[in-house]
């Protein structure tokens, strides 16, 4: 172990970079460091030690050209007047208070920018800058400079976000409180003893004053419950929003009646309180993970801008500007917007996104290379065949759209349950009317609504934000982003889980390597470890890592011939690696396996193999999960590790192999017409179609922030092992449901008990409504904080 | 006895004023970022060593006339 870097906290291997005595582990960190001391901001490492960001690639030169295209520009900012511009910016990396602190403080870097200020949960800065002083080009290669790596894609050029309906939610939230808490006070005197001898004067006062707070909540609070309660209807279906319509606009014309005709202040403090309960309810069951994406399509991967070719002259083009035959100049690590042919440069896509695999793919003059592609290397020159709209992958993607929002989706176990209660209630409205007219007409119509205010399923309706509300939190807590409350519901009807093989149940970033060959003694180790650390191939990264020798030479007339391998002179020994072709002469017999030959001296001394590792903790999550569930598993890879799996996974049927994205879709669609529900579990491009055709998508994901194809929950790859667990849970949620669901039905027998006899008061309904509110809440959030504390163990993070 | 509509009223008029407070918070953002304000406060100013004061004070200066300008 070296010593941890003062920048970004990784551990400096045995070669530190020294700066001003201190150690840093690469030279982006020291020069970030550097900058920042220039700039007298030192004080970032005072706030949060170590609190930098790790960027691998540091060279941007040319690679936001783009941003000065006036086209671009325009859509990015937010606001531009004489000289002065605003912008907005994502940067995924924020993640602590030395990231506000510095992105507040760039003003001392460049005296361009006037003001920046940070919206933490969106991960957003905001920077105000004088356009004569510094372009808006020039302001992003600042903040890549210091590693804030900005995330500018077309999709979030396209739409324009907005905090409203979260605003007006907490508009409605203190209006309903401010009228609860006066007419609270209004009705207060008439519950205690003797409250039926006040003066006529204060009854009228009392209740007028009532019915005009009431007012703004009738009309505005709760006007979504209305529309959504119309809509069901529309569709003929009846929602929770029905009862509640029913029972608010009942309880506002009954009491209404009352206040007009003076015979009492009717039940206006019970009516406003239902209503501000419920508007807390949505507001507590509407955590959202602001800074995550759970929508997002191709847009959002690929580039905004791409760099074109005509005749020899480069300009910077808008994305939605390419056309079929445009040539385009692909620089190192930049994206394949649309599916093109090859025309100059070596080629060398990684298609790690695509389909998991990082070990990147060579490709000669001619061929095709497919979009969604990365290029490693020198830059190429490529040819456009297909619009972007029609490359491969996006139109798969596309298609799959279309297929989804055709579909209504109101299943909800709530919806469930309250059609049945509408039915119920209101037949027992009817039939108590009934009984009243032929015994004492006087209290029939009194009975009926008295029914219909009591049964306001305000605590049903309360039950499913609160409980699922809460789940959601303490997954969230334990690294399992959901994208909403529903998915918790369909979590549990789930009895199929389908995994994809790379990048889902292995780890891309890290491999396995084993020598087959000659026993290597150190020294050639040695050898081998020198002439590889020459190389960026993630294959001689792997190498390095895997031999432990700390000698290192120096290495003449080195030479790397892509796609073969690399040679050259070490410690005056010639050392060949690479493909069995380009080391031996001959065609590799086993091409399932990624192989990596080694020469040295003209001899060759065998082969490392180089093999995904599986996650930790595979094996218990298989075992646990099959128990419950039947499980398959596609892959996009050839066979080589099917003798691993097939233990794990048990039959040889479950296991499928050679998956083109588009059979993983059919196999999803497949197992839906068998009737099962299908949770599918994934993490590429490639999975995007059966994550979505499935009744569950989960993505796994190293970095929650960084692109994950469309799905409906982000797992974090390191707490992979507990999804038994999450899913268990996810159960456990719904038995709370229902068991809130009795709670708050004994209630409403309660309530019921008084109501169809023609008793009950106000005071009643003061009492029994906001008790058995209360006790929903209090009993939903509780048990599942405790039982998420029992059952899914604590792995604290701090992200929210 | 009659006192109390008058305190009702007034407690109205109180009551309505937090609202209308309440409203300009919410409309004006207030509530959009509910983290990073708590940290903000508790950065200081430590940049203004005495040399440079009079730099910093004279940005600050043209700022909140930039930002008059923006508004």
């Amino acid at each position: 172990m070296g010593l941890p870097c003062i920048h970004c906290g990784e551990d400096c291997g045995n070669h530190p970079i020294i700066w001003d005595d201190k150690p840093f582990c690469c030279n982006g960190c020291s020069t970030v460091f550097q900058i920042l001391n220039k700039g007298k901001l030192k004080k970032y490492y005072d706030i949060q030690p170590m609190s930098g960001i790790k960027v691998e690639q540091t060279d941007v030169t040319g690679k936001y050209n783009y941003i000065d295209n006036d086209e671009i520009r325009e859509k990015l900012l937010d606001f531009s007047d004489g000289g002065i511009s605003k912008v907005t910016l994502f940067i995924p990396t924020i993640h602590c208070a030395s990231c506000i602190w510095l992105l507040e403080n760039l003003h001392t870097i460049n005296a361009g920018i006037i003001t920046s200020s940070v919206n933490f949960p969106k991960k957003n800065v905001t920077v105000t800058y004088k356009e004569d002083e510094i372009s808006l080009r020039q302001l992003v290669e600042l903040l890549v400079s210091i590693h804030y790596v900005p995330e500018i894609t077309l999709d979030q050029l396209d739409k324009q976000e907005s905090n409203k309906s979260e605003r007006d939610l907490l508009l409605k939230i203190g209006i309903a409180g401010f009228s609860f808490m006066n007419v609270m006070l209004y009705n207060f005197p008439e519950y205690l003893p003797g409250g039926d001898e006040l003066s006529d004067l204060f009854t009228s006062f009392f209740g007028i004053m009532s019915f005009i707070l009431a007012l703004p909540v009738v009309i505005y609070c709760a006007n979504d419950y209305y529309l959504s309660a119309y809509k069901g209807l529309k569709h003929k279906i009846i929602n929770i929003d029905l009862p509640i319509t029913l029972g608010v606009l009942t309880l506002f014309l009954q009491s209404s009646y009352e206040v007009i005709t003076g015979n009492g202040i009717g039940y206006m403090d019970s009516l406003i309180g239902l209503v501000l309960f419920l508007l807390i309810g949505k507001w507590y069951q509407g955590k959202t993970y602001r800074a995550l994406s759970f929508e997002r399509d191709y847009k959002s991967y690929f580039p905004v801008a791409v760099t074109k070719i005509d005749d020899n002259l480069e300009s910077t083009i808008p994305l939605s500007r390419l056309l079929v035959k445009d040539q385009l100049l692909i620089r190192n690590q930049e994206i394949i917007p649309a599916d093109a042919i090859l025309l100059i440069g070596e080629a060398n896509i990684d298609y790690s996104f695509v389909t998991g695999e990082s070990i990147p793919i060579s490709k000669k003059i001619g061929e095709n290379i497919f979009a969604g592609g990365r290029q490693v290397g020198s830059s190429i020159v490529i040819e456009v065949v297909k619009e972007v709209e029609q490359s491969y992958l996006t139109q798969l993607w596309n298609q799959d759209n279309n297929n989804k929002s055709g579909e209504v989706k109101l299943t909800t176990i709530i919806n469930k349950v309250s059609e049945y209660f509408t039915v119920v209630i209101l037949l027992i409205a009817f039939v108590s009317a009934i009984y009243w007219i032929i015994n004492d007409p006087s209290l029939a119509l009194f009975a009926f609504t008295s029914v219909l205010i009591i049964a306001c399923p305000c605590a049903l309706a309360l039950t499913v934000p609160f409980t699922f509300g809460s789940t959601m939190r303490q997954f969230g807590r334990r690294g399992f982003y959901i994208k909403n409350t529903g998915v918790i519901e369909k979590l549990r009807n789930i009895n199929t889980i389908v995994f994809d093989k790379t990048g889902t149940i292995t780890i891309v970033s890290t491999m396995k390597t084993k020598f087959i060959g000659d026993q290597l003694s150190d020294e050639q180790l040695s050898l081998i470890k020198s002439l590889a650390s020459n190389s960026s191939h993630p294959l001689s990264a792997t190498i390095v890592g895997s031999i432990a020798s700390k000698s290192n030479y120096p290495v003449v007339d080195y030479q790397e011939i892509p796609s073969m391998g690399i040679t050259g002179m070490v410690n005056g020994i010639k050392v060949n690696m690479g493909s069995c072709k380009f080391v031996t002469g001959k065609e590799d017999v086993n091409i399932n396996n990624s192989n990596v030959y080694v020469l040295i001296n003209d001899k060759v001394l065998g082969h490392f193999k180089i093999e995904n590792i599986y996650r930790p903790g595979l094996k218990e999550v298989i075992f646990k999960l099959k128990k419950l569930f039947s499980l398959f598993l596609l892959s996009g890879d050839n066979e080589a590790e099917r003798k691993n799996l097939i233990p794990l996974f048990g039959s040889e049927k479950n296991l499928r192999f050679n998956q083109s994205p588009a059979n993983k879709m059919d196999f999803v669609k497949e197992q839906k017409k068998l009737g099962n529900r299908v949770l599918m579990i994934g993490d590429g491009l490639n999975d995007a179609g059966a994550l979505m055709e499935s009744d569950v998508g989960l993505t796994i994901a190293d970095d929650i922030y960084s692109f994950s194809p469309a799905c409906d929950g982000i797992i974090e790859s390191s707490k992979f092992q507990q999804l038994p667990n999450f899913i268990s849970f996810a159960k456990t949620s719904i038995i709370i449901v229902i068991m809130s669901f009795t709670i708050s039905f004994i209630y409403n027998f309660i309530g019921l008990y008084f109501a169809v006899q023609g008793n009950l008061s106000p005071l009643i309904a003061a009492i029994l409504m906001p008790i058995s509110s209360v006790s929903v809440v209090v009993f939903a959030t509780v048990s599942i904080n405790i039982l998420a504390k029992r059952l899914i163990s604590k792995q604290q993070n701090t992200l929210f | 006895m009659s006192v109390i509509i008058i305190l009702v009223i007034v407690g109205i008029v109180v009551t309505g004023l937090f609202l209308i407070g309440f409203i300009w918070s919410v409309k004006s953002g207030q509530y959009d970022d509910m983290y990073s304000p708590s940290v903000r406060i508790l950065f200081d100013n430590e940049n203004s060593t005495p040399d440079d004061t009079e730099n910093i004070t004279s940005l600050e200066k043209e700022n909140s006339e930039i930002k008059d300008i923006i508004k």
